[in-house]
């Protein structure tokens, strides 16, 4: 078992002709994930690293029984991408685009409640279950077969805490980066409750940031109904107010979503926050031994 | 992107907007000539990007023309310093110079991205003019809301009920709602992340007017509006943010003594918490991004040793995409192009870590290498400590 993908997990690869699409279709299938089909509009026909490309998502679709897309397009059409593989009956979207104007995504965001699309990102490294599939840009070889759930706002620093739990011999069960934009797709709170549910998980890291509130509606969640240990790890608690760190969703405005009210409420729901970025690793042991 | 008061207002007449007759001016001349064309008195108001200007004696209401020249030359050319602009303040180039009006009652009114419920919410309340984050934290019954949603767009109704809810009638209530819908459309057709209007003033006569407007652009959006990106006063933001911006570099300068270069915004947030943690206090925000090339990372290290208060630098890569091998190109290559007086600590982790660390250790130059995190804490507190 693992969260939202697996060994049998069947993608279609959105942007598979662009130069980004290319490099990574080749170092995912080389991780062993099972790619079916790509798409890049009037590109079809041609095949990428021996995978067909199609002009139309519905088509690969159709061909080749994809269920999961992953996007690489530019900004000003990743908005589309998303919508066109919601209404080809995709269920699981991740984008990793970079750079979607925030009110293209209030109206994705809200038209995909029409459809039972799961969306990840955008703006995000993707996911990776190890040893079973990789959706995502992340160096394969730091992960591990494990345990350990993990869900965070942001890319290196997840790198990070893999490393941090590798190296201490704690492997990873799903790890799913949810996207640096004020408006993603599954936040926490959604995906916690699939980590507290399935059985190969014992263990759940929570790498947050400033901006926004995703992370006290995690906390209010955890209190109510998580029994794994959480440890967690907000950063930004030196960042200063009204400055967008580097995310466009990291930034405190009108004296909310500073780190100290996130910690504070992740606190009070039992999670173990790290106050250094350096100890997430071995916060997440102790919580497994105790 | 923010852009300034005179700039917002030239867009919100394009939106049908009312506003008080007003003209830009960046002499004491020209201040003087616009008020003979609007008619005295108006109020002299300094343009910069940081609110608070009133209170910091930026705007001056004049009443005769020597009052117009006399307050252009006090503001004009003179740092402002306000509770947003930090002790040095900013340096006023240019003013807006705009009728004098009766106001008999003054709202606030605003548009944000509302993150948990994923829509735009519109903001209003009776108590405009002061600080309405204040009021939000003290009384935040007095903020009154409307949501849209995405697929319908504002309805009439909606605009109509929040003048209703400010306790207006008749035409106010009208003018109001009118102001809502035309500023709806403003913020989304032009990609904005925030558009108020603090204070919205009733008139005399009753006549709604947008008296200040903020506007501030989605950075995501801009592609779309290349005439706003042309507003951008560069000006109005730190050398060498705008140098590091000119190279792909995400950079922001803070008030510490450690300098870093980080790549992805996360971990470099993550590091600048860690020399916090260590006692010790981070000089910047530096994120060289997943795509960097060894020469982005020569141009990064040399925007960070160029700040004067750097007393160490704390290179934290964690390699993906980023292959440790470029990174210690480009960081040995700017090492040897400058003379670098303070200590280098570097962390390297990920792909091709094993080349990068060969290529620092044979570069004959003196960086503290540390192997994991932790270690690299303990060695940024060290150099510290021993600098001072």
């Amino acid at each position: 078992m693992s969260v939202l993908v697996g060994e049998e997990t069947r993608v279609l690869v959105q942007g598979i002709t662009g130069n980004e699409g290319r490099f990574h279709t080749a170092r995912m299938l080389e991780y062993g994930t099972l790619i079916v089909a790509g798409v890049t509009p009037g590109k079809g026909g041609q095949d990428v690293e021996g995978v067909p490309v199609f002009d139309i998502v519905a088509e690969g679709v159709q061909s080749t029984g994809a269920n999961s897309s992953i996007i690489f397009v530019p900004p000003a059409f990743a908005a589309d991408a998303i919508l066109e593989a919601a209404e080809a009956g995709i269920e699981l979207v991740v984008c990793l685009t970079e750079g979607i104007p925030v009110h293209d995504m209030i109206e994705v965001r809200r038209y995909l409640d029409e459809f039972g699309t799961r969306l990840i990102g955008p703006n995000t490294p993707g996911l990776i279950s190890p040893g079973k599939c990789k959706l995502g840009v992340m160096a394969g070889y730091i992960h591990k077969p494990g345990p350990i759930g993990i869900v965070s706002r942001s890319g290196t620093l997840t790198y990070e805490v893999v490393h941090q739990l590798t190296e201490l011999g704690i492997g990873q069960s799903t790890c799913v980066g949810i996207g640096g934009d004020p408006i993603v797709g599954l936040a926490f709170a959604e995906l916690i409750p699939m980590f507290e549910a399935d059985p190969e998980t014992e263990g759940i890291v929570l790498i947050g940031e400033i901006g926004g509130s995703a992370e006290e509606e995690a906390a209010a969640l955890i209190a109510e109904r998580v029994s794994k240990p959480v440890v967690a790890f907000i950063a930004g608690r030196t960042a200063p107010p009204g400055r967008r760190m580097g995310h466009a969703g990291a930034i405190i405005t009108g004296g909310s979503g500073t780190a100290e009210a996130k910690i504070a409420a992740l606190r009070k729901a039992g999670v173990r926050v790290a106050d250094s970025p350096a100890e997430i690793g071995s916060l997440m042991a102790e919580g497994l031994a105790a | 992107m923010r852009i300034h008061e005179y700039q917002a207002k030239r867009l919100l007449a394009e939106y049908g907007i009312p506003l008080a007759p007003s003209r830009p001016a960046t002499s004491d001349d020209e201040a003087g000539a616009a008020a003979e064309e609007i008619g005295l008195p108006v109020v002299v108001k300094a343009q910069i990007h940081a609110g608070g200007r009133g209170k910091a004696g930026g705007i001056a209401i004049a009443r005769t023309g020597d009052d117009v020249r006399a307050a252009a030359k006090r503001i004009l050319g003179a740092p402002l310093v306000t509770h947003q602009t930090g002790p040095e303040g900013r340096i006023v180039r240019t003013l807006l110079v705009e009728k004098a009006m009766g106001i008999a009652s003054e709202f606030y009114l605003g548009f944000v991205v509302d993150r948990s419920r994923r829509q735009t919410v519109i903001m209003a309340s009776r108590a405009g003019g002061v600080d309405i984050e204040e009021t939000a934290r003290e009384n935040p019954g007095a903020i009154l809301k409307e949501w849209v949603d995405p697929t319908i767009g504002l309805r009439t109704f909606q605009a109509f009920r929040l003048g209703h809810r400010l306790g207006l009638s008749g035409a106010p209530a009208r003018g109001v709602a009118k102001i809502v819908r035309s500023l709806y459309r403003l913020f989304r057709e032009m990609d904005c992340s925030l558009v108020e209007i603090n204070p919205l003033g009733l008139t005399d006569d009753g006549e709604p007017i947008a008296i200040d407007a903020k506007l501030t652009f989605d950075d995501s959006g801009l592609f779309r509006h290349p005439e706003i990106r042309e507003l951008r006063d560069l000006n109005e933001e730190d050398p060498l943010e705008v140098e590091a911006t000119a190279v792909n570099l995400n950079y922001i300068k803070l008030d510490g003594n450690v300098g870093c270069l980080v790549n992805g915004a996360g971990l470099a947030m993550a590091t600048m918490d860690l020399i916090q943690h260590v006692g010790a206090r981070p000089a910047n925000f530096l994120d060289v991004g997943g795509g960097a090339t060894a020469e982005m990372i020569e141009k990064g290290f040399r925007i960070l040793i160029a700040d004067p208060d750097v007393e160490a630098v704390f290179i934290n890569i964690f390699g993906g995409i980023l292959r440790c091998d470029i990174l210690a190109e480009g960081v040995v290559a700017a090492a040897k192009a400058v003379d670098i007086a303070v200590p280098v600590i570097v962390r390297l982790e990920g792909t091709n870590v094993e080349a990068g660390r060969e290529i620092l250790e044979r570069s004959g130059l003196s960086f503290h290498t540390a192997s994991d995190l932790r270690d690299a804490a303990s060695k940024v507190a060290a150099a510290v400590t021993e600098g001072s």
